[in-house]
């Protein structure tokens, strides 16, 4: 039994996750909210399914993925959207936004009370209103706004969007957009008679030129409003188009767009209710994309499954498992619990990997392309580094980094999306492959492997601190890794640190210009030199060694996302207000622990007071190698 | 205590890898403090005060009594160098198994000093082109000049330029080029020019001839954002060396046109502008491009297409200047900055950085330097491992 232990574990775990992945398949007599999510759009320059827009949509707007109805009923992201496109003043009933600040409460005379979702329709008569007080405070820089200031802005910023949303695809007030589209086909031809007559002075029938005057300007509002392109080009190498603005070109061409009148028919069935009607054409648009648009159709159906296959959150919840399994090991059936977390280990390393490399694909960019990536690779570089360790100490100590490490990056990278698009097209300086994949990637790794290290002298400090688990063997191995772990940081730091200086070298015309995630990757580097001095000098030992690593982790998290808070300087991507006080409570953390360390030996349970280590015995590692 | 004995005392600190290590801490708290500093001081400011000095002051304004409270870049960075190559002088004993310390330590020698160099004798300036536009030369970013243009020869102006650090401290400029002495009556490093009409009550211009007669002069503070630059201000007597004066004339680099006034027979225009930097040969904007992705504001890339002409060498071509793609021609390095803001014109910046090349030599020395250094690392440690195992 004990034999099969970590294979029945591991079992189970996939078992899990495969249940997770089955689609849900939906009922005959539904609407296939699915499959419509499948259809390709044009979005903030990039190509993407439906179900995307529909996410970020609702992650920016609401805060969630999902939308919960006072009835305690669920919608998806996608019914949300379908409901936002085609049938307007249902959409507007649902409580979607979110205000919190009391402030922004009363400026509409509301208390504020225990409810923090809006609908559209409650703020409708307040649009005005919000509009300028928003518009004060985007005159500001966002590390000048009070809390209303940027409470106010975000709401006008998730009503704006939602506007825009409504009118993508049809005017949000259409009964039938299908008539109104026979209606404008028909009665163009007459007005361009009329037209033609008016400019040869002959007489004309004003009548059909103001309809269809009237209908152009409909449509140039839609087409200024639209959020979503929706209409591929007609030929390649051309730019998808707004309905909106595809139907003014409609004057020109003399015919409605085929993909413009499907959207039509969707639209009215699913405002009627008709759900046979819906589907099929649903069915219809989605076999016209897979014949004349095959590549954005395969990506974008990719992208749709990515989506549902959550790949992050999944391994997320196996690094937790895998971490608890390895700390049991510590207690008791080390063997068999340790295989086991290595074997989970795996299997989330493997469905980390997959959500790593589809990204790669979806974008066609290295892993790291902004500061959610950046978590999501930070973790991965320190998971299979943490496993080396793991297979050549085989102590669960390597196993426990991992989960724990694999785990926290994700949850940071899963704060890290409510801003939207997490594969956003990149600014102009940074659309360069080369520099992405060795800089970029370079710096991450030097940041995984700091972490790893900060982590391999937690365990060792709260292992000797707080139990009595921490015999010699396992100290000497673990100062033994931590080494390790600095010399590969310190490789991959400098190495990334001078590649930057090149980059900005090759893009600015500078190799070193002082700016705040420069130095932030400096510090690390200079604080890898300063460990491996003190210990080469023989000033360090096994428990200085520890505290410097604790150390690193603050340096580490300062150059990652301290710096990106000043709000100044070339790299500031990615302000987050919201990590800060986060940021505070680690760095205090690793004080603490820090603090803890310092603490003369003889309060370690691990050594003591059983026996008080005589200075030959005190923890040590193998005589420094010779230095220079 | 010797002679002898305290230069040996001397080696010995300057060789210690306690300092090394002192150093190096200095230099974190040296960056963390800098890079804080930034947000209220700007980029420039505070690489100024707390990079490029020996000491970092306090208090920072620079008028008075001041302390020096803590080392600054280039004294942690000199320091550290002449640590650095006393150490390896003193301890050098040629081995195979130290060949990657030597080899990190000293790429580490080359960055360092490349990088003091760089400090010392790279100079950034900026061109700014709208189409069509020719300039064979490019302006600094942030100091000014006072030209004094002699415009009477019959193809050729003759350009007499005072730099702006000789305006700062209201003296009399006695240049053998000029039969007239210019006194600097007042200064401002940065300023604000105002009609004198909407100045209020009492306010005096500061010169009595020119347009500067109808403004007004209000001193602010010193710009920190990046994209901002002062605007300073002198009034500037002309004194004929024969004797009396031809009358003050206020100078700014807010003022678009230079003045003119008549002396000797000949017609001179004064103007304070960014100070220039000439070259042997042109650059003319063809074509500037500012492309976005569809449907947003978020830039995909700027391109601009200059013509380069070097009659010198016989240079006429053109080049496409593009992110991450600059133009490195005669010593300097044309990069694609920015624009204005309706992509009316290009901007350029044109750097001349001698050792450019320091870094590129560096890293890659640094990087073989570790890897020998860790790899070795590695086997032993493996080597001890298996006879562990064994």
């Amino acid at each position: 039994m004990k034999r099969f232990l970590p294979w029945i574990i591991l079992g189970v775990a996939a078992a899990c996750i495969a249940a997770n992945w089955l689609p849900a398949k939906a009922a005959k007599d539904e609407f296939d909210f699915g499959k419509f999510g499948e259809i390709p759009v044009l979005v903030g320059g990039r190509i993407k399914p439906l179900d995307t827009v529909a996410r970020n949509s609702l992650l920016i707007i609401h805060g969630k993925q999902e939308l919960q109805l006072e009835g305690g009923k669920r919608l998806s992201a996608m019914q949300w959207l379908t409901d936002a496109l085609f049938n307007a003043p249902v959409a507007d009933q649902y409580p979607v936004f979110v205000v919190q600040n009391a402030d922004v409460l009363g400026l509409f005379g509301w208390q504020q009370s225990d409810r923090k979702y809006f609908s559209f329709a409650e703020f409708a008569p307040f649009l005005k209103q919000i509009d300028e007080q928003a518009a004060q405070s985007d005159k500001l820089e966002a590390v000048q706004r009070s809390a209303y200031q940027s409470a106010i802005l975000n709401l006008r910023n998730g009503l704006s969007l939602y506007q825009r949303l409504k009118n993508s695809i049809q005017p949000e007030d259409t009964q039938s957009f299908t008539a109104e589209l026979q209606r404008f086909a028909n009665s163009v031809p007459g007005a361009a008679t009329a037209a033609r007559q008016r400019a040869m002075g002959e007489n004309f029938d004003k009548a059909k030129l103001d309809d269809v005057a009237q209908m152009i300007q409909r449509y140039e509002r839609l087409a200024d409003m639209a959020y979503v392109l929706a209409v591929p080009p007609l030929e390649p190498n051309r730019e998808w188009q707004s309905v909106g603005n595809s139907l003014l070109r409609s004057l020109g061409l003399g015919e409605i767009q085929v993909i413009v009148a499907e959207y039509a028919v969707l639209g009215d069935a699913y405002r009627a209710n008709d759900r046979a009607v819906f589907n099929q054409q649903v069915q219809l648009m989605t076999d016209w994309f897979a014949k004349e648009e095959p590549k954005t159709t395969k990506r974008a159906s990719f992208e749709f499954l990515f989506n549902r296959l959550e790949p992050f959150s999944q391994s997320m919840t196996l690094y937790v498992l895998a971490f608890l399994l390895a700390c049991a090991s510590w207690l008791g059936w080390s063997s068999v619990l340790r295989r086991s977390a290595f074997y989970v280990l795996l299997l989330a390393l493997a469905i980390h990997t997959f959500g790593l490399v589809s990204r790669m694909y979806l974008q066609e960019r290295p892993p790291v392309t902004n500061l959610y990536s950046s978590a999501i690779f930070i973790g991965w570089g320190a998971v299979i580094v943490a496993l080396i360790l793991e297979q050549i100490f085989k102590d669960g100590i390597g196993a426990a980094c991992a989960g724990a490490i694999g785990f926290v990056t994700l949850i940071i990278a899963h704060h890290l999306a409510g801003s939207g698009d997490t594969l956003e097209m990149l600014q102009a300086v940074l659309d360069t492959n080369i520099w992405l994949a060795t800089h970029v990637v370079a710096i991450t790794t030097g940041y995984s492997a700091m972490f790893l290290a900060g982590m391999l002298a937690i365990i060792y400090v709260v292992r000797g601190v707080f139990t009595t688990s921490l015999k010699k063997q396992t100290a000497d191995s673990l100062a033994r890794m931590t080494y390790g772990v600095v010399c590969f940081a310190t490789l991959f730091s400098f190495v990334g640190t001078v590649l930057g200086g090149i980059w900005a070298d090759q893009s600015w015309g500078r190799f070193w210009g002082w700016d705040p995630k420069e130095n932030g990757a400096v510090l690390i580097v200079l604080w890898c030199a300063i460990v491996l001095h003190a210990r080469w000098g023989g000033f360090i030992r096994q428990r200085g060694l520890m505290i410097m690593a604790l150390f690193g982790n603050i340096v580490t998290s300062f150059s990652w996302f301290g710096v990106n808070m000043l709000g100044v300087g070339l790299h500031s991507y990615g302000f987050m207000q919201k990590a800060f006080p986060w940021l505070v409570g680690f760095m205090i953390s690793q004080l603490a622990l820090m603090a803890i360390a310092a603490m003369p030996l003889e309060k370690w349970r691990s050594f003591a007071p059983a026996h008080v280590p005589t200075r030959g015995e005190r923890p040590q590692i193998s005589p420094a190698p010779s230095a220079g | 205590m010797g002679f002898r004995n305290m230069v040996r005392k001397l080696v010995d600190i300057f060789t210690s890898l306690k300092l090394t290590i002192v150093c190096l801490a200095a230099a974190m708290v040296l960056i963390f403090a800098g890079t804080l500093a930034q947000v209220h001081l700007g980029i420039h400011e505070a690489q100024q005060r707390y990079f490029q000095s020996m000491f970092v002051w306090w208090p920072p304004d620079g008028r008075g009594f001041q302390i020096p409270i803590f080392p600054g870049g280039h004294l942690i960075g000199a320091v550290l160098l002449v640590n650095l190559i006393a150490a390896h002088l003193k301890r050098f004993r040629w081995n195979w198994r130290k060949l990657g310390i030597h080899l990190t330590h000293a790429g580490l020698i080359i960055m360092l000093a490349g990088g003091l160099f760089t400090d010392l004798f790279a100079v950034e300036s900026h061109m700014q082109l709208a189409n069509g536009d020719t300039r064979n030369y490019s302006e600094d970013m942030r100091e000014t000049e006072l030209a004094v243009i002699d415009t009477s020869g019959d193809d050729l102006d003759q350009v007499t330029a005072i730099p702006e650090s000789a305006l700062r401290h209201n003296r009399v400029i006695d240049h053998w080029s000029l039969p007239f002495r210019i006194a600097v009556r007042n200064f401002y490093q940065n300023s604000r020019l105002k009609m004198l009409s909407q100045a209020g009550e009492g306010v005096q211009p500061i010169a009595n001839q020119g347009p500067g007669t109808m403004i007004a002069v209000e001193p602010v503070t010193r710009a920190t954002a990046p994209d901002e630059r002062d605007v300073p201000t002198a009034a500037i007597e002309i004194l004929p060396k024969a004797g009396g004066s031809l009358g003050t004339w206020l100078v700014s680099d807010a003022l678009g046109a230079p003045q003119t006034f008549e002396y000797g027979g000949h017609t001179w225009m004064i103007t304070l502008r960014p100070a220039r930097y000439y070259k042997p040969y042109s650059v003319t904007l063809q074509k500037f491009t500012h492309e976005k992705y569809a449907g947003t504001e978020i830039p995909k890339n700027f391109a601009s297409k200059v013509t380069l002409i070097d009659p010198e060498r016989s240079v006429n071509r053109d080049v496409l200047i593009y992110m991450n793609h600059p133009l490195r021609y005669g010593g300097e390095t044309f990069y694609q900055a920015g624009f204005q803001k309706d992509d009316s014109a290009t901007i350029l910046q044109v750097v001349h950085n001698p050792s450019f090349i320091a870094p590129y030599v560096a890293c890659v020395i640094v990087a073989a330097g570790l890897l020998v250094q860790f790899g070795f690392h590695l086997v032993g440690f493996s080597r001890q491992r298996r006879r562990a195992m064994a």
